[in-house]
């Protein structure tokens, strides 16, 4: 067993070409509160990867599920996380990576599916092809609100890790997003507005 | 801190404070010594009323001042630069500290800077903790934020996209009769207290906390009080150290700074810190005079900024009541 990513909330490691996916516990939190976030997020994971599938979206094919354990084993991806290539990309691979990357967050929000942590490190890219991963926070939803906060989400990760290329990445994005869902134009509304609404968001005349 | 001459050109800044209901005058030196930090808490029997906590700032601000310089034994034409806080904070609160402020250094002919509230906060804790390039969780009653430093900027990680930790807390406390600031007396509920689920909502890495207090006080209706408060802080602070805990992953930093009043919460701190251990981070925990709203931090900034070339025009001066953390240049890193 080879360990091949250690997380924030779970370790990765392949084993007979199979990816391991297990949510550790965390001795932060209430043992509790502590076993239902690893239970909720398994669940929700392999069934959210099974939608996103069927919704056109590239994303590891789950294999099986041990609530117990909190391990979810998936098909093994060979590819790099996004966010570990954005600064070595040239303006025209930017602009076809993240209209594709748009795109595949259309085809999840058309099929009600909120990733819940859209961010370039959940963002699998190997040749050609985009992969979306770790669905753990998502939801199945069809209000604008979530489809809008995902979007925020995705919007605040290129402000904070990928600042150097903002105005082009979120172009490129939403371009793809317009493309693939006929609601885009209204869930990009709602982000603007979710924004708004926020704690440390400074009105300009 | 203390009475003592001042010496050959040494550089002094005073800092003005007064965001929100604490009101603040300090005074640091350009070598980070801090001469004096005065805080005045305005007496809270509930929320915060914006125009009320203003006229509680314009009655102290003039005898606050005195009584800096009183203990720091100095004269105010021996200083070398006013600072106060810009923002964000309350409108109100904000334009009192500023017409403070521009009035003093019209009057001795001092500099005058308008600095951010937030970046306040990182930079005494790097000052006083000696940390080097934290990843810094600041809650506060009216402020939740991660950030980092990245190419010039504090960027943001994670943020509340409604209300702060602490005011979720403190409101919490004073729907159920249990006195303001509420942190204090919920903490010490909790320690009597077994977990109840109530909702753990994370979007990304941002957090929202209003829910969570609607919840809270429904479950307070029918269950012990003591479980409840309980179960009110692991919620909150299980996401925020959650959120803090992949912003350090991301942003591979080595340290974590604590910033915000919420900081003298003994269970918060141990969560982190259990956190930090896990991930081979350092926990750094100001002392509890800096962590909290205080003057000296905006005058370490003044005497940061300052020094790193940053001037403002009086016009340039006018509080920014959402000015964002990342919007700060740091012209001193």
């Amino acid at each position: 067993m080879e360990v091949i990513a250690r997380g924030a909330e779970a370790v990765l490691y392949l084993s007979d070409g199979v990816v391991v996916k297990h949510r550790i516990r965390k001795s932060y939190r209430s043992p509790e509160l502590d076993e239902m976030l690893r239970t909720t997020r398994t669940k929700r994971e392999a069934r959210l990867l099974a939608l996103a599938k069927r919704a056109g979206v590239p994303a590891p094919v789950v294999l099986d599920v041990d609530l117990e354990e909190k391990k979810l084993c998936m098909s093994f991806i060979r590819g790099e996380k996004l966010s570990r290539l954005v600064d070595g990309m040239e303006e025209e691979e930017l602009v076809r990576v993240f209209t594709l990357a748009g795109e595949l967050a259309g085809r999840l929000h058309r099929s009600g599916i909120i990733h819940g942590d859209l961010t370039t490190a959940n963002m699998l890219l190997s040749g050609k092809r985009l992969h979306l991963i770790d669905f753990g926070l998502g939801e199945v939803s069809r209000s604008l609100e979530a489809a809008g906060t995902d979007l925020l989400v995705f919007r605040k990760c290129v402000r904070s890790t990928h600042f150097n290329h903002e105005e082009l990445i979120m172009d490129s994005f939403l371009s793809g997003y317009r493309r693939s869902f006929e609601q885009a134009e209204q869930t990009i509304e709602r982000m603007l507005g979710i924004e708004r609404r926020g704690r440390y968001f400074e009105h300009r005349g | 801190m203390g009475s003592r001459a001042k010496q050959d050109a040494e550089f002094l800044c005073m800092g003005i404070e007064g965001t929100a209901e604490k009101l603040g005058v300090g005074i640091v030196s350009d070598s980070g010594e801090i001469l004096v930090n005065r805080v005045k808490h305005m007496k809270l029997a509930e929320g915060i009323h914006p125009s009320e906590a203003a006229q509680h700032h314009a009655a102290h601000l003039p005898s606050l001042v005195r009584q800096a310089l009183e203990e720091a034994g100095l004269e105010m034409r021996e200083l070398s630069l006013i600072a106060f806080s810009r923002g964000p904070g309350l409108g109100p609160c904000l334009r009192v500290a500023a017409v403070a402020a521009r009035t003093l250094a019209l009057k001795h002919r001092l500099p005058l800077l308008g600095v951010n509230h937030c970046v306040a906060h990182i930079e005494i804790g790097r000052l006083t903790t000696g940390a080097e390039d934290p990843l810094t969780v600041y809650v506060s009653g009216g402020n939740t934020q991660v950030t980092a430093f990245a190419k010039g900027r504090y960027r943001v990680f994670g943020e509340t996209i409604d209300i702060a930790l602490g005011n979720c807390i403190d409101q919490f406390a004073r729907e159920l009769g249990l006195g303001m600031p509420g942190g204090p007396a919920v903490e010490k509920l909790a320690k009597k207290g077994s977990y109840l689920p109530l909702p753990y909502v994370v979007k990304g890495m941002d957090l929202s906390y209003s829910g969570l207090l609607t919840a809270a006080l429904r479950l307070a209706e029918k269950e012990s009080l003591a479980d409840v408060c309980f179960s009110l802080q692991e919620t909150a602070f299980a996401m925020l150290v959650e959120v803090a805990e992949r912003a350090l992953v991301q942003a591979e930093k080595r340290e974590v700074l604590l910033a915000g009043g919420v900081g003298v919460n003994v269970r918060l701190q141990e969560m982190l810190g259990e956190m930090c251990s896990e991930q081979g981070a350092e926990l750094l925990v100001p002392p509890a005079e800096v962590l909290g709203d205080n003057g000296a931090m905006i005058a370490w900034l003044g005497v940061l900024s300052y020094l790193a070339g940053a001037r403002q025009r009086l016009e340039e001066t006018q509080v920014r009541q959402r000015w964002r953390t990342d919007e700060v240049d740091v012209l001193w890193r």
